[in-house]
């Protein structure tokens, strides 16, 4: 069984509260349709089991496959800088349709980010350092493909809409 | 299936149709065997575009990987071309299925190669092999402990 490594910590993007049940950690790419197909799921799933979930994301972007992956997961970056991760996140599913180098400024200014700054972030190494090891951390915990979900830990066998089934059973 | 400590049999297959590999000529490196069903599975799910995201770290590990299936040199060049992958597939095609025969890893009902994965070291012997559901793609995890310990001998 694949374990969670290393375990949900401050460098993480967390949505929810530390005192949850529950916490789901998705590896995700911004390009990658399945992905896209379990956002709004995962949207539900934090809507309907509210304070029971604790939500994480971490990059998983499949460069090769994926020419703007990469680029999307820093644009993401970028904007946790700005302490909009989260809007970022959202803004680069709800239009991963029109995925394209051009989007990121525009998606910036949208969420209403700095967008000199912005710009200047997403040059930084240090960014870039993240989302690899977080590639890093999903390598060494087993993930097999996109999106993959750990609850509580351990690797969950199965696509958002088997978790948010898994999560009905499991609460009623 | 072989297990670790066996010695893995020599091959030499088409990576091309002009380019063959022979396994005894990547002695003194470690080797990985990734063999698997078929080419064209979807591809956020697909083994092969995972492990070509993941070639530095096998580099970093001194390995070189190959994917095997049953798939023809063309075929094989239509897949790389198309998931842009950075290492070479091999052709288990005629005698069909021999190598992963000879690693006791051949589907004989549906005539494909089953999902496996082996690790050899620079020695030619195998270091560690896992079998995995032919549904499920065994992710990277497996390869890299496997590395991992021999890179501490």
């Amino acid at each position: 069984m694949s374990i969670l490594k290393p375990e949900i910590n401050s460098l993480d993007h967390i949505q929810g509260d530390d005192s949850a049940s529950i916490s789901i950690v998705e590896f995700g790419d911004y390009q990658c349709p399945y992905c896209g197909d379990a956002y709004p799921i995962m949207k539900e799933i934090e809507e309907t089991f509210d304070y029971q979930i604790r939500f994480v994301f971490r990059h998983f972007p499949l460069t090769n496959a994926h020419e703007f992956a990469f680029s999307a997961a820093i644009a993401a970056e970028a904007a946790s800088l700005q302490g909009k991760f989260w809007e970022m996140h959202d803004a680069l599913y709800e239009n991963q349709y029109r995925l394209n180098a051009e989007l990121f400024d525009e998606l910036a200014e949208t969420i209403g980010l700095d967008l000199e700054q912005f710009q200047q972030d997403s040059t930084s190494e240090k960014i870039k350092r993240k989302i690899e090891d977080d590639f890093d951390s999903g390598v060494r915990s087993g993930v097999n493909g996109t999106p993959s979900f750990y609850i509580n830990g351990t690797k969950f066998d199965g696509g958002a809409t088997d978790l948010y089934q898994m999560l009905k059973e499991s609460t009623e | 299936m072989l297990e670790k400590g066996a010695t893995a049999p020599d091959f030499e297959l088409n990576a091309t149709p002009d380019q063959k590999i022979k396994l005894k000529d990547f002695k003194g490196k470690n080797v990985i065997l990734a063999f698997y069903p078929a080419d064209w599975s979807p591809v956020c799910s697909d083994q092969m575009a995972l492990y070509n995201e993941m070639l530095k770290y096998f580099n970093k590990y001194d390995a070189q990987i190959f994917g095997v299936s049953v798939d023809s040199v063309w075929c094989h060049l239509a897949f790389e071309e198309n998931r842009k992958l950075h290492f070479p597939l091999l052709a288990d095609f005629e005698p069909k299925g021999a190598i992963s025969k000879a690693y006791g890893v051949y589907d004989e009902e549906v005539g494909e190669s089953k999902r496996a994965l082996f690790v050899i070291d620079k020695e030619g012997k195998i270091a560690w092999s896992y079998l995995s559901p032919v549904a499920v793609n065994p992710g990277a995890d497996g390869i890299l402990d496997a590395l991992e310990e021999l890179s501490k001998k």
